[in-house]
């Protein structure tokens, strides 16, 4: 699960990380409010960002810098109910404008093929690290933590001197890149990212200048299995961003993803559904969603995959696919002809039930005369030509 | 011989009183698996399976009562990385964990754990291991199998099945098929299998079967490709249409950032000398053509 910046920059902060302050508007009159608050005391600009879950919001526009309040009144306006890749701006970030000498990235994140957290440091903050990977690998400097001892601090200190933060800046990069990998284990996280991790300067107290190393940025990625023994970090789960039909699929228990063909697909089990997906296309047909019913589905489940799939307006045909493990053949026919009998509209279906009591659910399924499939490729064809009627007749 | 389950496994089952584990384990004692001991938690002295399974409170008496050797997880996720910390650190060498849902970070810890014991891990949010004839530990429907001398790796469960079902169908017997979970962390890889397979002198040939995600196929086929040169081998990619940035429902299967395409993978696994299904149901006739009898 993806968390805002703002939600992500509390995290950090929880776990002693330097953060400026920010404040979260939901209107234009919050914004101006809060931008009026940092420019009073003594910030010669704001910045205003856009809260979204999807990367690229500067390029977008959905980042500007205000100097007074009129500014600020200006940049909330255009913002706020702006569309980045086609999620709506529902509330924007304003915090201080950091006075930035110079950025880095620094990143943790679940690495599977070592099966360890990698710690990755970067001069080049700032900018899409993966633009970075790929332009020269040996700009990312990289340090595996111990699984059971975590991030020592000459791992932290070697990256610090692998990007070129020494001197009176180490100290600081050395807790802030141990309290990358604390807050990832505290909150159960795949990736906890700060781009640009930077050295600013800043007014202390007695008006002298000083500079020190703040997070401006943070992007934060929960493991969802780990959820349930977190549950203040379920209550960040932006529900503004999220599709109506995912809400439905997560209540439900369903791994739901929406795609843009015609054929409906409804497997169990994640390898078969995206193999179910891909002989749909070989068919010469387009997948209208990945959908795992997971094991031991009951007929209720079955029920709600169906009303998952008939709510999309482009499905012109429906492919089951099931092969019984776990799940019982007859329980998923019993769903299949519940769901038929109360949905609104009528789209050809074409089921493949194999395995554990799949003569049950033949038995069922030619009783309540559904259109069967012996094999995946079968099934697969017919699906395609079934959609192909309907669309050809449309 | 087969790998990792076979004649000599003697198979503890962790949470053999509850619903899922109970039927699984009755399918696996129905199959000839060899079921001696249970455990659960404050169970001890019960018996399972109509009284023929001895119910242990932990796992060392089970295995001073039965010298178990083999682990089988049916336990929730909350409890999971505990059962497999008890059963490696009391001697356990081969653990299935076949629950999901577990935090990737634990199972992080636990694998570096079950390392330093020198156990092996298969999973976790994996469907088990079968050798047809033999044994079967986990959740795998015994009657797809046919005994034989194909070895079978998959990320995936009821895509191998499929897989296996086609083999079986097409007189083509298998010598151990294994699943070893699409968790983003795993005990087990695919290199890991295929070292085991390259040394059973029962398997004579390789299905491999992947989806997009990480990197593990394409590592897999690096090593097959130096160390199983003349075996015959085959592979199946799920994902080959799945759009980028999507997480395909198994935490692992997710393209990013151009990595983990199956357009990779297959190159790779071509590369590496094998033929590349298709379909699943291409997987028997591909297997023929590369020399399985």
């Amino acid at each position: 699960m993806k968390i805002q910046e703002a939600d992500a920059k509390q995290l950090l902060r929880a776990e002693g990380l330097p953060v400026p302050p920010w404040s979260v508007a939901r209107s234009v009159k919050e914004a101006v409010t809060a931008a009026e608050g940092y420019l009073a005391d003594g910030s010669g600009a704001v910045v205003i960002k856009a809260q979204v879950l999807v990367g690229g919001r500067g390029k977008a526009g959905g980042v500007k810098l205000a100097r007074s309040r009129d500014e600020a009144e200006t940049a909330a306006n255009a913002i706020l109910g702006m569309s980045i890749k086609g999620i709506t701006v529902r509330k924007v970030l304003v915090g201080p404008a950091a006075d930035i000498v110079k950025e880095f990235y620094l990143g943790a994140i679940l690495d599977r093929a070592s099966r360890r957290i990698v710690v990755m440091a970067s001069a080049e903050g700032g900018v899409e690290i993966e633009e970075v990977a790929k332009r020269d690998p040996s700009a990312i400097h990289r340090e595996a933590a111990h699984p059971l001892l975590g991030l020592a601090d000459w791992q932290a200190r070697k990256l610090a001197f692998g990007i070129g933060l020494a001197g009176p800046h180490l100290k600081s990069f050395v807790l802030i890149a141990k309290g990358l990998v604390s807050t990832m284990l505290h909150n159960d996280a795949d990736l906890v990212e700060i781009n640009p991790l930077a050295i600013v300067r800043e007014r202390d107290a007695d008006g002298n200048t000083v500079e020190r190393v703040v997070a401006l940025d943070a992007k934060i990625v929960l493991d969802d299995s780990g959820l349930p023994r977190h549950p203040g970090l379920e209550a960040l789960r932006d529900l503004d961003e999220e599709d109506p039909a995912d809400i439905e699929a997560r209540i439900h228990d369903l791994s739901f993803i929406r795609l843009d063909g015609t054929i409906g697909c409804m497997v169990n089990g994640a390898g078969l559904a995206m193999t179910t997906m891909d002989l749909v296309k070989r068919a010469g047909g387009e997948p209208a969603n990945f959908l795992d019913i997971g094991g031991g589905a009951r007929a209720d489940k079955v029920a709600a995959a169906m009303r998952l799939i008939l709510a999309d307006a482009k499905v012109q045909a429906i492919l089951v696919n099931i092969f019984g493990g776990i799940t019982r053949g007859d329980e998923v026919a019993r769903g299949l002809i519940e769901a038929r009998a109360i949905q609104d509209r009528e789209v050809p279906m074409v089921v493949r039930i194999v395995g554990t009591n799949a003569e049950e659910a033949g038995a069922l399924l030619r009783d309540a005369r559904f259109e069967t499939a012996a094999t995946l490729d079968e099934a697969a064809e017919k699906a395609v030509a079934a959609a192909r009627a309907v669309g050809g007749a449309a | 011989m087969s790998i990792l389950v076979g004649r000599e496994t003697r198979l503890v089952v962790h949470g053999i009183t509850g619903r899922e584990g109970e039927f699984h384990a009755q399918q696996m004692q129905d199959y000839g698996t060899n079921i001696v001991a249970g455990v659960t938690p404050g169970k001890g002295g019960q018996r399972a399976l109509h009284g023929t399974v001895p119910v242990f409170d932990t796992v060392a008496q089970a295995i001073h009562a039965t010298g178990a050797n083999t682990s089988v997880l049916y336990v929730p996720a909350a409890a999971a990385p505990d059962s497999i910390l008890e059963a490696v650190t009391e001697g356990v060498k081969t653990v299935f964990c076949i629950t999901e849902g577990i935090p990737a970070l634990d199972m992080l810890r636990v694998v570096e754990v079950v390392r330093e014991y020198g156990a092996r891990l298969v999973g976790p949010n994996c469907p088990g291991a079968t050798s047809p004839g033999r044994a079967k530990v986990g959740i795998i429907p015994g009657s797809i199998h046919r005994e034989g001398s194909v070895g079978v790796v998959s990320r995936s469960g009821t895509l191998t099945y499929e897989a296996v079902q086609a083999m079986t169908d097409a007189g083509i017997g298998q010598s151990t098929c294994i699943g070893i979970g699409g968790d983003p962390i795993i005990g087990t890889n695919h290199t890991d299998v295929l070292k085991l397979f390259a040394e059973d002198p029962e398997t004579d040939a390789i299905v491999l079967i992947g989806e997009i995600g990480g990197s593990a196929e394409e590592d897999a086929a690096a090593w097959a490709a130096e160390h199983m040169a003349d075996v015959p081998k085959v592979a199946f990619i799920a994902g080959r249409t799945a759009p980028e940035g999507k997480r395909m429902g198994h935490a692992g299967a997710i393209i990013s950032g151009g990595s983990g395409t199956a357009a990779a993978k297959v190159t790779a696994l071509e590369n590496a000398g094998f033929l590349v299904a298709e379909t699943p149901t291409e997987i028997p006739a591909l297997l023929r053509r590369a020399g399985v009898s």
